[in-house]
């Protein structure tokens, strides 16, 4: 069952392109997931009002219309907007950059409130102590609130890696080389689709698997010396 | 935006709105029919039970829905066994293969959740259930399924609104839910932005509606609870 019928590399160049959209993408979420939490807690309405509606469009809209939205739909936007000023450009999104884009900023929405919640529960007096000795605002930062919110943060934001990580599988629709569109191409040659599929599943599963114990030794990590005092 | 394209397409809409309504209550249905032995067999402490539950969670919950959905609707064709089996009749058929593939997904994640709500119910409960004689049964129905349920409805729901989302995947195996009606719009008009954007409203409304009717029924259950 396991012949790939020399299709392997191309599910191996597949899976290294499925892992880039996935990095790139946590780390377009990560940024954007702080600078939201920011936003949420600058008391400032008209940002905290952006961003509340960002989660709300993110929370009730499927991925799979929002990556075909900015594939199909942004280049159209952004044209349209260029011609308004004056521009006579022609701009088409490249797939990966609507993926990345699009499961980023998916990441960030869930993301901004996991943060949100982390920032509230560093301890106000902590930081207090942390000004009263004199530290300036960079100090309390890197030493007191980030050190913490990392490790309330950790859990929830590996719980969303988790999800990112499967929905990559949706920028096949977009016709980015990644897992499933190549499984798909040699489906398509071979007239075999279970076994390209089972073995792109299978490869997904190791990605989640290895991520989850990565994820187990980073929250160890964070949360080292916790407790020990009591 | 053309207001009369969209009265044209918006009968279209609401039949995609149909099935993807259907397709969430089936699943819904029969996800929860399957999650709830699941979760008793992966909390069960005979390892007979325990580890097949175990794997099955794991592989659902470890791989994208889009690839157990092509599985089921494109792998088991490759076998002669299944297509000449009495079985061919729902898996050549891209409802069924959805309605499966949604339901057994769906059933991984809210076993996990009915597993933990489970086993968040205070041990020394149980105990006490156990020393006055109530049966495993008993303990079951007046103990642990009461404070379980409240627990898990906010999880639930979470989960229900995810699956939800997940219905417009079935478009990628030709069923003309809101997402497939959308796309042949699409094809036929080339107007993505206005497309994409009333399908975008349609499911926010539906997502809006689910996040409401749960969170009325947690207020229900939990309201007879000392805060």
């Amino acid at each position: 069952m396991f012949d790939l019928y020399g299709y392997g590399g191309a599910l191996i160049a597949g899976t290294a392109g499925t892992i880039k959209v996935m990095i790139l993408s946590l780390i377009v979420g990560l940024i954007s997931g702080i600078a939201g939490a920011g936003a949420k807690l600058s008391g400032i309405r008209i940002l905290s009002w952006l961003t509340d509606s960002w989660t709300i469009v993110i929370r009730g809209i499927p991925e799979l219309i929002l990556v075909l939205f900015v594939y199909f739909g942004g280049g159209a936007i952004i044209n349209q907007v260029a011609a308004l000023m004056g521009f006579d450009i022609y701009i088409e999104i490249n797939p990966i950059v609507a993926a990345v884009f699009t499961l980023g900023l998916v990441y960030g929405a869930y993301a901004t409130d996991v943060f949100r919640v982390s920032i509230l529960a560093v301890a106000e007096g902590e930081l207090e102590a942390a000004r009263a000795i004199g530290m300036g605002r960079v100090k309390v930062f890197l030493r007191i609130l980030f050190p913490q919110i990392w490790r309330y943060a950790l859990p929830g934001l590996g719980n969303l890696f988790m999800i990112l990580q499967k929905d990559t599988a949706l920028v096949s629709v977009i016709g980015m080389n990644e897992l499933m569109r190549n499984a798909s191409a040699a489906v398509a040659n071979t007239r075999k689709p279970f076994t390209f599929y089972i073995t792109a599943a299978l490869i997904y599963l190791g990605i989640t698997t290895i991520t989850t114990v990565i994820l187990y030794f980073m929250e160890k990590r964070a949360n080292r010396g916790v407790g020990m005092v009591s | 935006m053309d207001i009369e394209l969209i009265k044209e397409c918006l009968p279209l809409l609401v039949g995609g709105t149909y099935v993807t309504l259907k397709l969430v209550f089936v699943t819904m249905i029969a996800g929860l029919v399957m999650a709830i032995p699941l979760a008793l067999m992966r909390n069960s402490k005979s390892k007979l039970l325990s580890i097949p539950a175990f794997g099955y969670i794991y592989f659902f919950r470890g791989t994208p829905l889009l690839v157990q959905l092509f599985i089921i609707y494109y792998g088991f064709s490759q076998f002669e066994a299944v297509r000449n089996s009495v079985f061919w009749f729902f898996l050549r058929d891209s409802y069924w293969c959805s309605v499966l593939a949604f339901t057994l997904n769906t059933a991984a994640y809210a076993a996990e959740i009915i597993r933990g709500a489970i086993l968040s119910v205070q041990k020394g409960q149980i105990e006490a259930a156990i020393s006055i004689g109530m049966s495993r049964f008993q303990i079951y129905k007046r103990i642990i399924t009461p404070q379980a349920s409240t627990i898990a409805i906010p999880g639930y729901s979470n989960e229900l609104v995810l699956m939800m989302k997940g219905t417009s995947l079935a478009s990628t195996v030709a069923l003309l839910e809101i997402t497939g009606i959308t796309r042949n719009l699409i094809a036929e008009t080339f107007m993505p932005v206005e497309m994409f954007f009333i399908a975008g409203c349609i499911y926010m409304i539906l997502s809006s509606i689910f996040i409401g009717s749960l969170s009325f029924l947690e207020r229900r259950l939990t309201s007879r609870l000392p805060s």
